[in-house]
């Protein structure tokens, strides 16, 4: 009765081996590293920079456990601290070779990461837990996208699309904006249909109505909702893109930019505490100019370094794609023909005439006008754009000009794909699709967190203790599977923990120990009813199995019972609350397994096999009633056990 | 060890009366100084602003008050948080004041205040030097809730304390039956009021956590009339000579030792971080132990006395295990 087929024995031991594979790594702790990413948005971090680092690394004999490339950034381990940060300048003098002080293309800083062995993350996913801000220290920020700007930005432009493309086919009417929507009246019911069809045809994405107004036929069309949703996440998203330019720059290790809810946007950097400057990071926009190069003599000869600056104009260092087929600066006219805030939106594309690839451009009205009166008189000339980071302007793209510009032009004659990518990218950068407000804000010094981490150990570890002593003393052999179950259930759901990549905050330390509080609540309602079978009269074995199989209706009834007030935390909450509730839920989950299937694992190891079990070592068993023939059923031999 | 050693099932339903008068007063006083006092919600509900920070001497409080009242952000607090070194002053919304600011400046006041001066030269944080070199006093932690964000906060806790409620009643419906259900609901609202009422009146700050810690005891100790609910069940289907009454005080009595130990194995790990879990804790643990206490009692004497007033039958609970015709007779259903 109280025998596990073998192939349950293979799983608890399975189970436990499995949970503390993915439990190990979260010991190791932290190990020095240097962390390099790119500190402007003209720089790039990727594979290629990771063998350049080992190189360096080589080249100066300096052992490094590994270098790695992820995300957006090098990493490179080492032994001590020493090494670290003999390593760091090492790395810094080579990367940042002959690059202007102020402003070194790569940021090379000091990191922790984990110590666990990265063939444990690497073929397993066994990987440390994150650890929260309120365990690690740093800034959080929760950012509020204004979206209803976003929207009006978009109305914008489509008025002024709608207001071109009805000029080219030369259908005359005025167009208004009538809060979303664009709306235009014709005098001429004819044109108005053509109108319509063309509108129809040239923008799929807005629902357009017709109707009759006396003679007149009115236009209207606004953004159907389904577009109105890509407009919305397409802010999000450039905002996201843009906050991870600017936060790449500081070099802090692993940033974290998430989206939380339809508008808002969580930033949180390890390791600053200093907020003021965080905020400016973020709030700081790139900006970005069109200028008309000089090309006249003087001018090449100052962009080559042979001659002064004109009096009226700017060098500008070129990026390195501009620099293969323009030298290594442009000079170009200080007039600003439009500026970063007037480009609505910059996108890669592919001509359809000659399939090269291309950057599309928006400009608003403002800029419009400029740069059609300004490319109007420069055919065939250049027009440079700089990107401003940290003060310094950098030369991103000089193109020709070849007919006049307005709303709406392309660059033509990128070479690639990623190139193009690379500059709609860096052009979007330079503004945020949406306005942003922080609405959320919390600095965690370091030793806030260290203590943090410790507080949560001591009361998870002591509280375990006190109750495994308590256990113990009362249930005695079983009080011992009891506790040896609830070590396992905190083995699993630190693996789970773990799997799952779940980032650890205190409150997520205190759910697991409030967790273990009430999961030893199943091994008490088990323990009680074996007793209690015990002083019915039952034989040992036959008290055993009825404890565990009618204590398990009650179980769980009451594990659901918590674990629906866990799913509520789950969907209402937010931050320290979600990671509350997580644990705990995945608490509730781990302790029916190790307190009901491994528990009577254990027992069934311990008792099953002796046929004639006399007494179970449960604590005292008080028959106080002294029902009769009970001391006889103890000393029977029961059909059961024999089996 | 075995700590209980009853004889005869104990009338605890005799008593049932007095019990629920002495609930119901307890829980009259809780509605009562949540009304008068209200809760002394955190940041993280109204908005507003915190600073922590840590003295190298113990802080003294009433000259703290006077330089950060001196900022003009109005309505200041300042506190002790854990140790006589750790400050923790909270700084309210006010229209007009750009709050992104008010960290830096209060620090900045405190720094003053010791006679020092902020730099963030080659550090990732503030810090506040003075002429010794020293650092008298050391900002731990800052935190910043917009209006709106505590609004959101508190509509969210309140829908998820009603998904709890309507989740565990709705479950509870359809393993046990309905009367139980309110029961059970019943009974440990009562703790939630009551631990409600207790922050309330000794203006504990009730924050996210403390939140949090409130449902999950509203959780667990529903467990504690689940169990009672489950024994009231088997009892029916075992005694049947029993009455309701007698039933119910079975059910208690055998489950009282599992309710005690249970509760007392999970009260010690609440206490020990009551100990070592430090202020972020502290209020967390506090409504835990609170709810722990006050569930033992509702899920013995409110939820299992309310049931009975309802009028809970053996017939509740067993249904007729005889079908109503027998699936062979041709005849069955057949009306004439």
């Amino acid at each position: 009765m109280n025998r596990y087929p073998v192939w349950k024995f293979v799983l608890m031991v399975l189970a436990v081996l499995i949970g503390a594979t993915y439990t190990v790594p979260n010991l190791y702790g932290n190990a020095p590293a240097v962390q390099v990413s790119a500190a402007k948005l003209t720089s790039k971090v990727g594979p290629e920079t990771a063998t350049q680092v080992q190189q360096l690394l080589a080249a100066a004999s300096i052992q490094a456990d590994y270098v790695t490339f992820e995300g957006t950034s090098v990493h490179a381990r080492f032994a001590n601290p020493d090494i670290q940060i003999h390593a760091r300048d090492v790395i810094n003098a080579g990367l940042n070779a002959g690059a202007d002080k102020d402003s070194p293309p790569y940021s090379v800083s000091l990191a922790l990461v984990p110590r666990a062995p990265v063939w444990m993350g690497k073929w397993l996913h066994a990987k440390p837990m994150y650890l929260g801000l309120d365990l690690r220290g740093g800034v959080h920020f929760l950012l509020q996208v204004d979206l209803k700007a976003a929207l009006d930005k978009k109305a914008e432009q489509l008025v002024t699309d709608v207001r071109s493309l009805l000029r080219e086919k030369q259908l005359r009417t005025v167009v208004a904006r009538d809060g979303n929507a664009a709306t235009m009246t014709f005098h001429d019911a004819a044109v108005a249909t053509q109108a319509f069809n063309v509108l129809t045809d040239a923008f799929p994405d807005v629902q357009w109505n017709q109707v009759a107004e006396g003679t007149d036929a009115k236009i209207s069309g606004a953004l159907k909702p389904a577009a109105l949703v890509k407009v919305q996440e397409a802010a999000i998203k450039q905002n996201m893109t843009t906050l991870g330019n600017r936060v790449a720059g500081l070099g802090t290790s692993e940033p974290v930019i998430q989206q939380q809810g339809p508008d808002r946007i969580v930033v949180e950097l390890p390791g600053i505490q200093d907020t003021a400057k965080a905020q400016e990071l973020l709030g700081r926009t790139a900006t970005l100019e069109f200028h008309m190069v000089d090309e006249t003599a003087e001018g090449y000869a100052a962009a080559d370094g042979s001659g002064p600056v004109p009096f009226g104009d700017d060098r500008y260092e070129n990026s390195p794609d501009v620099g293969r087929r323009h030298g290594g600066a442009t000079v170009v006219k200080k007039d600003v023909i439009a500026s970063g805030d007037d480009l609505t939106d910059a996108q890669a594309n592919i001509d359809q005439q000659n399939q090269g690839n291309v950057v599309i451009l928006n400009l608003n009205a403002k800029g419009a006008r400029n740069m059609r009166e300004v490319s109007g008189q420069n055919v065939g000339k250049l027009l440079a754009i700089i990107l401003f980071e940290k003060g310094k302007g950098q030369a991103i793209s000089v193109a020709t000009i070849q007919s006049e510009l307005g709303e709406r032009f392309n660059i033509t004659g990128m070479p690639n794909a990623e190139q193009a990518n690379d500059l709609a990218l860096l052009l979007r950068s330079g503004a945020l699709a949406a306005p942003m407000e922080i609405i959320e804000q919390t600095a965690i010094g370091p030793s806030l967190g260290a203590d943090n981490i410790e507080k949560g150990l001591h009361s998870v570890a002591w509280g375990f203790v006190a109750i495994l002593v308590f256990m113990c003393a009362y249930y005695l052999l079983f009080g011992m599977f009891s506790t040896l179950s609830l070590g396992v259930n905190l083995l699993l759901l630190v693996a789970v923990l773990s799997w799952i990549q779940t980032t650890l905050t205190l409150p997520g330390i205190a759910a697991i120990a409030l967790t273990l509080g009430m999961a030893i609540d199943a091994n008490v309602l088990v323990n009680e009813r074996i007793r209690e079978e015990l002083r019915g009269g039952s034989a040992p074995q036959t008290a055993i199995s009825a404890g565990y199989e009618r204590a398990w209706a009650t179980i769980l009834d009451s594990n659901i019972t918590t674990l629906i007030a866990g799913l509520s935390l789950l969907a209402f909450g937010s931050g320290p609350v979600r990671g509350f509730a997580i644990v705990h839920c995945l608490g509730i989950l781990t302790s029916m397994f190790s307190a009901v299937f491994f528990s009577r694992g254990l027992v069934n190891l311990w008792y099953g096999r002796q046929k004639k079990l006399k007494s179970v070592l449960i604590g005292q068993v008080w028959k106080g009633g002294s029902k009769p023939g009970a001391s006889e059923a103890d000393a029977a031999d029961t059909p059961g056990a024999a089996r | 060890m075995e700590f209980f050693r009853i004889r005869r099932d104990i009338p605890f339903m005799r008593h049932a009366l007095v019990f629920n008068i002495i609930s119901a007063l307890t829980f009259l006083a809780a509605v009562f100084f949540l009304v008068t006092r209200g809760l002394n919600f955190s940041i993280e509900f109204t908005g507003g602003t915190a600073v922590e920070a840590t003295y190298a001497q113990s802080a003294n409080l009433e000259r703290l008050r006077g330089v950060v009242g001196g900022l003009g952000y109005g309505d200041v607090q300042v506190q002790n948080y854990g140790t006589s070194h750790d400050v923790i002053i909270r700084v309210p919304t006010k229209a007009g004041v750009d709050q992104k600011k008010v960290p830096d400046r209060v620090f900045g006041a405190l720094c003053a205040a010791e006679s020092g001066t902020v730099s963030t030269a080659d550090s990732a944080r503030p810090i506040c030097v003075n002429a010794a070199k020293a650092e008298p006093v050391v900002m731990k932690r800052s935190e910043l809730v917009g209006p709106s964000v505590g609004d959101e906060l508190m509509r969210n806790g309140l829908y998820a304390m009603i998904s709890v409620v309507i989740g565990i009643m709705l479950y509870l419906a359809f393993r046990f039956e309905w009367k139980f259900s309110i029961a059970a609901i019943v009974a440990n609202l009562h703790d939630v009021v009551i631990i409600l009422g207790f922050f309330a009146f000794f203006q504990w700050e009730f924050g996210l956590s403390v939140l949090a810690g409130v449902l999950a005891v509203l959780g667990y100790s529903v467990n504690e009339s689940v169990v009672i609910f489950d024994r009231i069940r088997e009892a029916f289907r075992s005694f049947r000579k029993l009455s309701t009454m007698q039933v119910i005080d079975h059910a208690i009595t055998s489950t009282i030792s599992r309710t005690i130990i249970t509760h007392f194995c999970t009260q010690m790990m609440v206490l020990s971080m009551l100990v070592f879990g430090g202020p972020t804790l502290h209020y967390f643990a506090m409504a835990l132990t609170i709810g722990i206490c006050f569930g033992i009692y509702s899920s013995v004497f409110v939820a299992a006395a309310i049931a009975m007033w309802l009028g809970v039958k053996r017939e509740d609970l067993i249904r007729s295990g005889k079908p109503e015709f027998d699936p062979n007779d041709p005849n069955a259903g057949a009306v004439v």
